[in-house]
């Protein structure tokens, strides 16, 4: 989120599209309702399904799955063609004046320099024009036609009211009432709250659709804004903190990446992250990009990583591939060329798409381990449950490790929230039998490598040996001394660069903030954009003062919010060119002359100018981008594509299957199923009682929802001859599953390009283990894609076909 | 740090104090003070407050848990109850219908409470002591990354990476034992390291 859970009170619109929060996110969801009672907001609900979250909305529309895209760029449109824009706004804070390449195109849904064989872009014409004096050349006229402006009015011009009700279903009426209620927020004193979940990212072009709506926020000027942002609401509890940390197979904590094999030595790394300024007097806060790299370094190697040996850059692995992602995980599985995987609190049986292919993938394993408080599926997909994991354990020869692990209520340690708080909590309880702390596990696997490695020989044991280890009791760190580690501290004296005699802090103090971070290994730190979390004055993720001066809804000192405790991001934007709010009654900060003052950290230098220093300080041009250059593999801006599997043929393009620049892997190309013989749209959902798969271990919630169904509309029912309550069975081209049919009103057939599509529900969080029925789910049909950019399995737009069953029901 | 005197404390003391002092003040006799001593004790009274944060959904409600026995006094501590936190910003005192439930979580009958390992082809798993299971896990892994590490690519270029074993992090850890977790695998080579942030 830009935002916080409880700035959504300070808004005047929410729209609720790719997400459910009155079901997913009940607690965050009363923000919403808060919004509304107080000061009249409004509520807008975007869905397939009629949801909860629509059952108390000012207003519904229902759209087809995989067709947000249409629907926001036609929103773009007709801001554009209405003049809604918040023309200030723009001009200043977005790229819309830069002019673009000559070579840059699109045409017949593919942007300039597709290559089919690869499915892939040279993205070379994706660029900027650069004038003489280094900088991008612009045009603040907006009258050129090769600016930023003027190439997206001519590319979401497609996108009319009636062409979004052919793609998307969406009947003009109602479009257009949307269309309506979002245009006001252009207005300097409206703004709009944009809230997404997984119901935006589980597409194979799901960073382009938030990247669509973050468009259109800038467009009406809400970015920045009290009230306003682009806020994503995390499916998990700690899920926004482990990718700050960077657990993911392409990062560095703080959103560093890691090396690619072509980045041979560190100088030819940090060549390409050396982030000049793209326009004159901007800050392009990744500049100091070598400070957080070589601070995280010495964070990790200590005294080993020094400026003779690169701060020990080549003990990083090396990328060859861009990344190694679940989905990539899981297919070299398939493929024999992974031995041995460890799940720590996790349950891919259930969790990643084509369950058959996951099942096979694992048993090609020589040895799985898995940390869990609880029995996952996953630690058990070798043992045969009938009709709900069908296999031969005398087939499968993986040797499975199964460890007990704590829960939450037996454990120290902060979480993050979507809203970027950190919040420590405290154990209350005693662990069950001999489960353990996660971290106590990894410091003993740790242990025993670094034994045997010490013992035996080994390819390159260094990296494993002298991993820095400061923890007090090395068999059992704690997680106020690892906290402290992340946070970073001084190693020598750091001096104020202005004025070297002047001690900043001094050798082996806590630092204040990550503008305290050198390059030159005299500080260490795990993850950069957490500075200030635990510094000299305490632990500032366990503060519990809840204040909130002028009910503004900032509560400042409340826990840590990263980055530097700020708020909101991107709060320079809330005020105009002079420093002074859009909108007086929603002040986030203003500049009183000589620096920038008010509720919330200034997210830029407090002393910059408003008329000369940009808002997006960590993009190099200042300013946010419509056009977002070579940033995305498939297009600088977003375009409509079909899913993969989709009802439909593209209305926009009919030659283009699914995202082109989307990874498809070989086999998986021909298990995607076609319309004619998967008719029915599909799409999976959570319910508002289960939590993923950890609730049918909870005995109320599974009593509360007990068992495995699907929904479907009264047509579709009455077209199938399928009755309320009765059996059903639904498959797609990679497997079925038996379930009760749930007939509603809450979803409809709707009318898209001229066909009838009607849309099967199917929710997630069955499985074989724990108290509720046993039953499969959404992932024994989904297909083995993900988004082109980040790899987000579709499993929001997939092809069915559904059956009634004779069996009795009990 | 912890503001320790939470509005529910203050009510709790209150109500604790009032017991123990108004019944005698006002001169109760012996009927009165027999039918005081019938109720049930607020079967908070002489519990543990602890305040952390529900692991569900990224709202992140502040929950209060309420154990019997102080784990900061080295006591073992059973959690009897869990409510949410009036004092908390985002949810102030609200739960949903999973929050509510949380106790059951933390207790439920499929937490796992001992090692075990499955060998292979195996149809049950078996006991295992910690000792012995974390030793095979080093050892499983020491061999297939001697076995199969690349110091160097095609080119020569050194890569330093560890492929055929991979690494899945969870979604509600703490960040502190992410970056303890980041910091073991990375130093093995490993790539192949992802987590929950997509499903």
């Amino acid at each position: 989120m830009t935002n916080s859970w409880t700035d959504i009170k300070n808004t005047d619109l929410v729209i609720i599209m790719g997400g459910n929060a009155a079901e997913a996110h009940p607690c965050g969801f009363k923000w919403v309702t808060e919004a509304k009672a107080n000061r009249g907001a409004k509520l807008i609900v975007v869905d397939p399904r009629f949801t909860r979250s629509a059952s108390v909305a000012d207003f519904y529309a229902p759209i087809r799955q995989g067709t947000d895209i249409a629907f926001i760029l036609g929103l773009i449109n007709y801001c554009i063609q209405n003049d809604k824009v918040h023309w200030d706004y723009v001009k200043a804070f977005t790229n819309a004046t830069y002019l673009v390449k000559d070579g840059f195109s699109f045409k017949d849904g593919l942007f300039s320099g597709y290559d089919e064989s690869k499915r892939e872009y040279d993205k070379s014409s994706w660029d900027y024009q650069i004038g003489e004096d280094g900088f991008v050349m612009v045009d603040d006229t907006l009258s050129n036609p090769r600016c930023v402006w003027n190439l997206l009015k001519e590319h979401v011009s497609v996108y009319t009211p009636e062409m979004v009700e052919r793609i998307c279903g969406t009947p003009k009426d109602k479009y257009l009432k949307v269309a309506e209620m979002v245009a006001e927020t252009s207005s300097p004193t409206k703004t709009m709250t944009s809230m997404y979940a997984l119901g935006w990212t589980q597409h194979s072009k799901g960073s382009q659709n938030i990247r669509s709506m973050a468009m259109l926020q800038l467009i009406l000027g809400n970015i920045g804004m009290r009230g306003g942002g682009m806020n994503a609401l995390r499916g998990h509890s700690n899920i926004q903190g482990l990718t700050d940390i960077g657990l993911m197979s392409n990062l560095i904590p703080g959103y560093l990446t890691i090396p690619t094999q072509k980045e041979v030595d560190f100088a030819t790394y940090m060549s390409t992250r050396g982030f000049k300024p793209l326009r004159p007097d901007q800050m392009s806060y990744w500049q100091n990009y070598k400070k957080f790299f070589v601070s995280f370094q010495k964070s990790m190697w200590g005294d080993e990583a020094q400026p003779w040996n690169d701060f020990a850059y080549d003990w990083l692995p090396k990328l060859d591939v861009p990344a190694y992602d679940v989905l990539r995980a899981f297919e070299l599985m398939h493929q024999g060329k992974m031995n041995g995987y460890v799940c720590q609190g996790f349950n891919p049986l259930l969790s990643f798409p084509n369950r058959k292919k996951c099942t096979d993938a694992l048993s090609k394993l020589k040895f799985l381990v898995t940390m869990d408080p609880l029995d996952t599926e996953t630690a058990r997909f070798w043992e045969n449950h009938g009709e709900y994991n069908d296999v031969d354990p005398s087939q499968i020869q993986t040797e499975v490790i199964q460890l007990p692990s704590t829960c939450f209520a037996e454990d120290d340690g902060s979480l993050v929230n979507s809203g970027r708080w950190l919040q420590w909590h405290w154990a209350g309880g005693t662990p069950p039998g001999e489960a353990q702390r996660d971290t106590w596990i990894m410091a003993q696997i740790w242990k025993r490598l670094k034994a045997l490695y010490e013992k035996e020989d080994g390819p390159l044991p260094d990296p494993i040996l002298k991993v820095r280890w400061p923890y007090a009791d090395p068999d059992d760190p704690k997680a106020d001394e690892i906290a402290r580690e992340i946070n970073g501290y001084a190693i020598e004296a750091v001096y104020d660069p202005t004025d070297p005699t002047k001690v900043l802090v001094e050798k082996g103090k806590q630092l204040a903030s990550f503008g305290q971070l050198r390059d030159d290994g005299t500080t260490s730190c795990g993850c950069w954009i957490y500075t200030g979390c635990f510094t000299e004055d305490g632990n500032n993720m366990a503060r519990r003062d809840n204040s909130d001066p002028d009910e503004a809804g900032f509560y400042s000192k409340w826990a840590f919010s990263w980055p530097a405790n700020r708020r909101i991001l991107y709060n320079r934007a809330s005020a105009d060119m002079n420093g002074q709010p859009w909108d007086p009654s929603r002040k986030v900060i203003a500049w009183n002359g000589t620096k920038w003052e008010g509720y919330d950290v200034p997210d830029i230098a407090p002393t910059a100018k408003p008329d000369v220093v940009g808002p997006f300080i960590m993009n190099p041009e200042g300013t946010a981008r419509l056009f977002t250059r070579t940033m995305m593999k498939d297009g600088p801006f977003p375009a409509h594509y079909e899913p993969f599997e989709s009802p439909i043929a593209n209305p926009v393009a009919p030659n283009v299957k699914g995202n082109p620049a989307a990874r498809v892997f070989e086999g998986d190309m021909a298990q995607f199923g076609e319309a004619e013989k998967f008719p029915y749209a599909a799409t999976s959902y959570r319910l508002t009682e289960h939590f993923h798969f950890w609730t049918k271990h909870v005995q109320p919630n599974a009593v509360m929802q007990p068992e495995f169904f699907v929904e479907i509309s009264e047509q579709l029912a009455e077209e199938k001859g399928i009755k309320q309550g009765g059996w059903v069975k639904v498959m797609s081209n990679r497997g079925e599953v038996k379930a009760k049919a749930v007939v509603t009103k809450r979803i409809k057939p709707l009318q898209c390009d001229g066909k009838t599509v009607h849309i099967v529900g199917v929710p997630l969080h069955w499985g074989f283990t724990g108290v509720a029925k046993k039953g499969l789910g959404p992932n024994t049909l989904t297909p083995f894609v993900g988004d082109a950019n980040i790899e987000t399995p579709e499993y929001k737009a997939f092809l069915v076909d559904i059956a009634p069953l004779t069996e009795p029901v009990s | 740090m912890n503001m320790e005197l939470s509005r529910r404390t203050l009510l709790k003391g209150a109500g604790v104090g009032l017991a123990g002092t108004a019944l005698g003040a006002f001169g109760f006799g012996g009927i009165e003070a027999a039918y005081a001593d019938a109720i049930r004790a607020f079967k908070l009274v002489g519990t543990t407050e602890t305040r952390n944060t529900c692991p569900y959904c990224s709202v992140a409600c502040g929950v209060i848990m309420y154990s019997k026995g102080d784990l900061t006094k080295g006591e073992k501590a059973e959690i009897t109850h869990i409510e949410g936190d009036v004092d908390h910003p985002t949810n102030r005192g609200t739960l949903c219908p999973k929050g509510a439930a949380l106790l059951d979580f933390v207790k439920s009958e499929t937490r796992l409470t001992k090692p075990r390992i499955r060998k292979p082809g195996a149809d049950k798993f078996e006991d295992i002591s910690w000792n012995d299971a974390l030793d095979r896990i080093a050892r499983l892994m020491k061999d297939d990354r001697d076995a199969n590490f690349e110091a160097q690519n095609q080119d020569g270029v050194t890569v330093n990476r560890w492929k055929t074993t991979g690494f899945l992090a969870a979604s509600a850890s703490t960040n502190e034992t992410a970056f303890l977790t980041y910091k073991v695998v990375r130093s093995t080579g490993i790539l192949a390291f992802d987590n929950q942030a997509r499903v």
